[in-house]
């Protein structure tokens, strides 16, 4: 396995899930643990760019995969885009659902660049994605916050992503 | 989660054969299995991880659509075929879960997945027949209120939770099934049982026996399908009550209707009364409103769930006026 | 004024008694440059990189990991223990149980002592006792979580049931109980009520009911423990240090001293964090296995084992002239607690504050059930309370035929309405009209259903926010100012996403005069000074206050300090303020010395000042209460009976806003939470069995980004003249207020008017 470009390897009990991966034996405790039973994202990374979560993930079914976190979303000029949008759109207080989100983000844009619909679509045959407020609310709805920085994260994911879907994911 | 062997399987015949072993399991997107793991509520001893399998999206000669058993929820509901010319399915998928179930998800794992009545799931505190045979139900006079309005019986009363299996239910599905015994079809509205008295035996697969595809056959021609659903909340959730439904209105009259119902009962519900009803009508809401209740008539609340039957009759009564000013 | 060559005069030491005439210098805008800067979190990059470390992240050589087995009954005794396969599986090091546990004393119960921070005063596992469905009954260590939490199920109990109360009916038709808010009275009364409300020309007199809520705060409850000997060091997540570090001392029977808790930061807390059983079990088996232990509470063990808001059932009458002036305020009602623990719902505060009336009767009881303690949650009382009593009035305006604002403008009070104390900076009023203005409100048809597009019916709602100012006593500070001129200040204060860190630094920054690059701001850990708790929305004026009395400390230790060669030569600690990196004289600020040229003269290195803050007398001589109006607008499907909220307004009135961007994440995240209270949150406990049924996060509801819309706020930012920098809290407001606009709202559109939350579709068919 491959996580933030490096490669990784580590003999695991099958039981362990990705998230245990992450962050008991490779110390990256960025991705979070919130619910480990798929019901508030806080543990969302991206598998060979598409989001996931890493709590019903078996590590052992994710070996040969490309696997990014928190900790590698930021380029070798500093912060993602989208990480710096967090922090001028005030999208989160905690911190805890951060992470999550951010990678969550990163996915949501790359699927919607490729013209995936979402249940707020009206129109499923559109060739191209329009991300207003209401199709980022509903593609960011598996991210749950509960401190409600909902206004800021959106805020922060249409000024990264809004202008052009996915330009700069 | 106890401990368990992991195994993945290069192909169909590959997997049957480890799927033979004693309490094989196979293993999908995990999104279900994987929770149900953790909190004791299912224990196996090999996990087969059939996610290698066939995910081909084909066109089939008759313009139907072969799914592959490992397609993930995502790659259905982006599909260029299904988002034209099965409309109720992509809606339904694009309900379930969240993007990342979705991208994590395989169909054969969405059709499987197990129920969410929370009793089932506190496997130390609560009593469950479907999960312990014989043991009791402790949802039939609990807090049932999520729980099925159709179908259920003394010993369960569960819903199956699964949007996209409404759509399929609607969509005349048929899944592909391979088995020790060898290669077999079944309508997707057989494949899950309703409880009776034997609710731990959720469908008609044999042991070992696998999903391989499922089979979409084309849609009338000139028929609006769609998908609505009602929650709790906006978003990520299950439904209280799910509507799929496919017609066709021509000069007025109903000329084709596939309905089915979510949230309801202990299997996707196909609405067969009410379509029966609807079929050669005139499709106005006075129409729809009867066939949904036709179809409700043998609807059995609890104590907390009564408000579905009305819920349900206005969501199809809804859905199927939408289609008709859609087919017009 | 007197002012500097920069326009600005310096910050002279704050009051001696904030509840005089004299006000904290930072309430004047001219005395302040950081105060009122939208200045982004301090924290904000480690937070979206990944790098803070919370409770359960912190590693140790040696650690095992814990997993609790928990009960399945709500009474009796454990009669039969067999752990012998769970002691055997692969990784387990300790089972621990009541049988092996070490002896431990009861947890100190809140309020019971100033610095008791235990939510439950029961014996941790001491017994064979079971109190409540899911209590914890025994303990697993393994070398790895997966083994843990696999031999944790291998644990074989058997019990012998005693009857117990499970159902709210049940223990209502027992008998409710008068209890204490806070230690103070439960009950309020001004006048015959009763007589008055049936004299009056026209009345409403209805019952709400609430259900339990659970904080759901995204972290789980997480400890990392290590013992030195007899010293504890806890990672915890908790939103009271001081408190946990004495009371965990208590129930080890160990100094206070040597116990060391660490909680820089909360994966949020709402109310939900403070001393429950996973500390206490994680620090005994720690001392049992001789090995660090990390214990984290899976989301069903979080429902289980940590209390949640209790449900209240309450009657709200209001009696009122035919214009309108309110005769009568009756809210009284019950809320579930257990035997071991009442934190009662103390739903009347909003009662006591908002209006005025002729006469008053209020009053909270408790029914009993056996069931986990249950405990504060994001504005206790004021959020539920302000759900029945907004919407019994918004019933009364539709009765006599008013406008809902125009009806509370009538009733606004000249005074605390029961006891008269005089108000301090109280602009409901102005936040009532800026709001109406901005939201459109007159666009409002008061009608009933009348407004449609398509299936979805379009209702306005208004309600009455408002949440008391507290300060608790015993917050101190220490100030260390350094020849360099930074200053470290350090408070057992905590940031849990509030910005108190960000806050702090821009007051503290305007009080020492310094920029903020130069302040570092230290808290979350039980060995800083001061014991503060964030809870009441206190810790704005709490830590304010402390920084305050350690500045007026500081002041005087400098002037030591000076020489007579000093421009300050000569001067009294009263007569000096502290501005542009040094301190200077209040009506001369040309008489200035920088604090490095001070210590350098002195030749010190640093100067070090701690001090406790003042008594709240403000408390008791003022009625000091933040408030708001929040406005609502929600689309109702005529055909399913889903409830959106498509826009939010709140204008509130919370004295001076000392950071407006993290300031406006409060209100909305109170605002966020309330939508839940209102439409989607409700967690059950099972009638017969007193468990809980919906202990996870795909079963309790908190809302989804598709349930919340953009939310505007607007604010009055006058200052309050006794709160320390004139701020008081706005760190709850938001949830109160919330649910009743949306329920006033779901009336105006539907002319269905639900009276117990949520405000589920069911409810609207």
């Amino acid at each position: 396995m491959r996580v933030n470009g490096a490669e990784v390897e580590a003999a695991v009990d099958p039981r362990t899930s990705l998230l245990d991966l992450l962050r008991e034996t490779l110390g990256l405790s960025g991705t979070k643990k919130g619910c480990d039973q798929g019901a508030c994202g806080a543990c969302t990374v991206l598998a060979d760019g598409e989001r996931i979560l890493s709590c019903l993930a078996l590590a052992v079914q994710y070996a040969g995969r490309e696997i990014t976190t928190v900790e590698g979303l930021a380029g070798p000029d500093g912060p993602h885009p989208l990480q710096r949008a967090f922090i001028d759109h005030d999208g989160f207080q905690c911190g805890y659902c951060t992470p999550g989100h951010l990678c969550s983000a990163v996915g949501m844009a790359a699927e919607a660049a490729r013209g995936v619909p979402s249940y707020v679509t009206a129109d499923l045959t559109a060739d191209r994605v329009v991300l207003d407020r209401d199709e980022i609310r509903e593609r960011m709805s598996g991210n749950l916050c509960r401190c409600g920085a909902h206004n800021g994260i959106v805020a922060a994911i249409a000024a990264t992503y809004a202008a052009g879907p996915g330009e700069r994911a | 989660m106890n401990p368990f062997g992991y195994a993945r399987a290069a192909d169909a015949a590959d997997a049957v054969r480890l799927g033979s072993a004693p309490r094989a399991a196979y293993l999908g997107g995990g999104t279900n299995l994987v929770d149900l793991m953790r909190r004791n509520v299912v224990a196996p001893a090999t996990l087969v991880d059939v996610t290698g399998l066939s995910s081909a999206i084909e066109e089939r000669p008759d313009g139907g659509l072969l799914i592959g058993a490992a397609a993930r929820n995502t790659a259905v509901a982006e599909h260029r075929a299904v988002r034209a010319r099965y409309p109720l399915l992509a809606r339904a998928i694009l309900a379930g879960g969240s993007a990342q179930i979705r991208n994590m998800a395989t169909v054969a794992g969405n059709i499987l997945q197990r129920t969410r009545c929370p009793y089932f799931y506190d496997v130390a505190g609560s009593r469950c027949n479907r999960r312990h045979p014989g043991q009791g139900c402790d949802a039939i006079d609990g807090h049932n209120r999520d729980h099925a309005i159709l179908g259920g019986s003394p010993a369960c009363v569960a819903t199956h939770p699964s949007d996209m299996c409404v759509a399929l239910a609607a969509a005349d599905a048929v899944v592909h099934l391979r088995g020790a015994r060898g290669a077999r079809v079944l309508p997707l509205t057989e494949l899950h049982r309703l409880p009776g008295d034997h609710p731990e035996i959720e469908t008609e697969l044999e042991a070992g026996e696998l999903i391989t595809a499922v089979e979409l056959p084309p849609l009338p021609p000139g028929a609006a399908s769609g998908y609505r659903k009602v929650r709790d909340r906006a978003g990520y959730a299950f439904a209280l009550v799910s509507v799929a439904a496919v017609l066709r209105v021509e000069r007025g009259v109903i000329t084709a209707v596939r309905l089915a119902l979510g949230g309801v009962a202990p299997k996707p519900w196909r609405a067969r009364t009410a379509e029966q009803a609807l079929l050669g009508a005139p499709a106005d809401p006075a129409t729809f409103r009867a066939a949904a209740r036709t179809e409700l008539a043998a609807a059995v609340p609890l104590r907390h769930n009564a408000f579905k039957i009305e819920l349900a009759e206005r969501t199809v009564t809804a859905v199927l006026a939408d289609l008709a000013g859609e087919a017009r | 004024m007197t002012t500097s060559a920069h326009g600005r005069a310096p910050v002279g030491p704050a009051p001696e008694n904030w509840a005089g005439p004299v006000p904290d210098p930072l309430t004047d805008p001219a005395r302040t440059r950081r105060i009122g800067e939208p200045m982004p979190r301090l924290e904000g990059l480690a937070k979206v990189t990944g790098r803070i470390k919370f409770a359960a992240e912190h590693a140790y050589p040696g650690m095992l990991y814990a997993a609790l087995a928990c009960s399945t009954i709500p009474k009796g005794r454990i009669t039969a223990l067999d752990v012998a396969d769970a002691e055997r599986a692969p990784g387990v090091v300790l089972v621990m149980t009541h049988r092996n546990a070490p002896r431990m004393n009861p947890m100190p119960g809140f309020g019971s002592d100033p610095k008791a921070g235990g939510f439950d005063t029961l014996p941790v596992l001491q017994d064979d006792r079971v109190h409540w469905n899911g209590q914890p009954i025994a303990v697993v260590l393994a070398e790895t979580q997966e083994q843990a939490d696999h031999a944790a199920t291998l644990i074989r109990v058997g019990y012998a049931p005693e009857p117990a109360v499970t159902s709210w009916e049940e223990a209502v038709a027992n008998g409710t109980a008068p209890t204490t808010i806070y230690g103070g009275p439960g009950r309020r009364e001004l006048g015959d009520a009763e007589a008055a409300l049936r004299a009056a020309d026209v009345s409403v007199d209805e019952v709400y009911r609430t259900p339990y809520h659970n904080h759901a705060a995204i972290e789980p409850h997480a400890a990392t423990v290590l013992w030195d000997g007899d010293e504890l060091f806890v990672h915890d997540t908790t939103q009271m240090v001081a408190h946990s570090a004495w009371s965990l001392a208590k129930i080890f029977g160990i100094p206070e001293e040597r116990v060391h808790i660490s909680a820089p930061y909360l994966g949020g807390g709402f109310g939900g964090k403070g001393l429950w059983w996973y500390q206490v079990l994680a620090a005994a088996a720690s001392r049992l296995a001789g090995r660090p232990v990390r214990i984290a509470l899976t989301r069903e063990n979080v429902f289980r084992t940590v209390g949640s808001r209790a449900r209240t059932e309450q009657r709200v009458a209001i009696g009122a002239t035919a214009d309108g002036r309110f005769e009568a305020i009756i809210h009284t009602g019950a809320s579930a607690t257990s035997r071991s623990a009442d934190l009662s719902e103390p739903f009347i505060l909003p009662a006591q504050c908002t209006y005025a009336a002729r006469t008053f009767k209020l009053g909270v009881e408790v029914a009993y059930l056996d069931m986990m303690a249950n405990t504060s949650m994001r504005a206790p009382g004021g959020a539920v309370g302000s759900f029945a009593l907004e919407c019994a009035i918004d019933e009364l305006a539709v009765k006599l035929g008013m406008d809902p604002i125009e009806l509370r403008l009538r009733n606004e009070p000249r005074q605390e309405p029961i006891d008269g104390r005089p108000l301090s900076a109280r602009n409901l009023v102005r936040a009532w009209r800026a709001g109406a203005e901005r939201f459109g409100w007159d666009r409002r048809n008061p009608t009933p259903g009348a407004v449609r597009d398509g299936e979805w019916l379009i209702g306005m709602g208004c309600a009455a926010a408002t949440h008391p100012y507290v300060r608790s006593p015993g917050a101190a500070a220490r100030i260390t100012l350094h020849r360099d001129g930074r200053a470290e200040v350090e408070v057992a204060a905590h940031d849990m996403g509030m910005g108190t860190a960000t806050a702090q630094t821009q007051v503290i920054a305007d009080r020492l005069g310094l920029e903020p690059h130069q302040v570092t701001f230290r808290f979350g850990d039980s060995r800083l000074p001061g014991l503060v708790m964030a809870g009441g929305s206190q810790q704005t004026a709490a830590i304010g206050a402390a920084v305050a009395a350690a500045h007026r400390e500081l002041l005087a230790q400098l002037l030591k300090l000076v020489g007579d060669g000093s421009p300050l030569g000569g001067l009294e600690p009263d007569q000096v303020g502290s501005l542009d990196g040094g301190v200077a004289a209040l009506d001369d600020p040309s008489r200035h010395e920088s604090y490095a040229d001070i210590l350098d003269r002195a030749g010190r290195d640093r100067l070090v000042a701690e001090a406790v803050a003042q008594p709240p007398e403000e408390l008791t001589a003022r009625s000091m209460h933040s408030f708001g109006a929040m406005f609502c607008e929600v689309r109702v499907s005529s055909v399913t009976g889903e409830v959106r909220v498509t826009r939010f307004l709140g204008s509130m009135d919370c004295g001076r806003i000392v950071n407006p961007r993290t300031a406006a994440s409060q209100f909305r995240g109170g605002i966020i939470m309330g939508i839940g209270l209102a439409l989607t949150e409700e967690l059950v406990l099972d009638d017969r069995t007193g468990r809980v049924v919906n202990a996870s996060l795909a079963d309790y509801h908190i809302p989804v980004h598709l349930d919340v819309p953009e939310i505007d706020l607007i604010w009055t930012d006058i200052p309050d003249p006794h709160a320390p920098m004139g701020a008081r809290g706005i760190g709850e407001i938001g949830i109160t207020g919330t649910g009743a606009a949306i329920a006033n709202a779901v009336y105006n559109a539907t002319g269905r008017r639900v009276r117990d939350l949520p405000i589920t579709p069911d409810k609207l068919l």
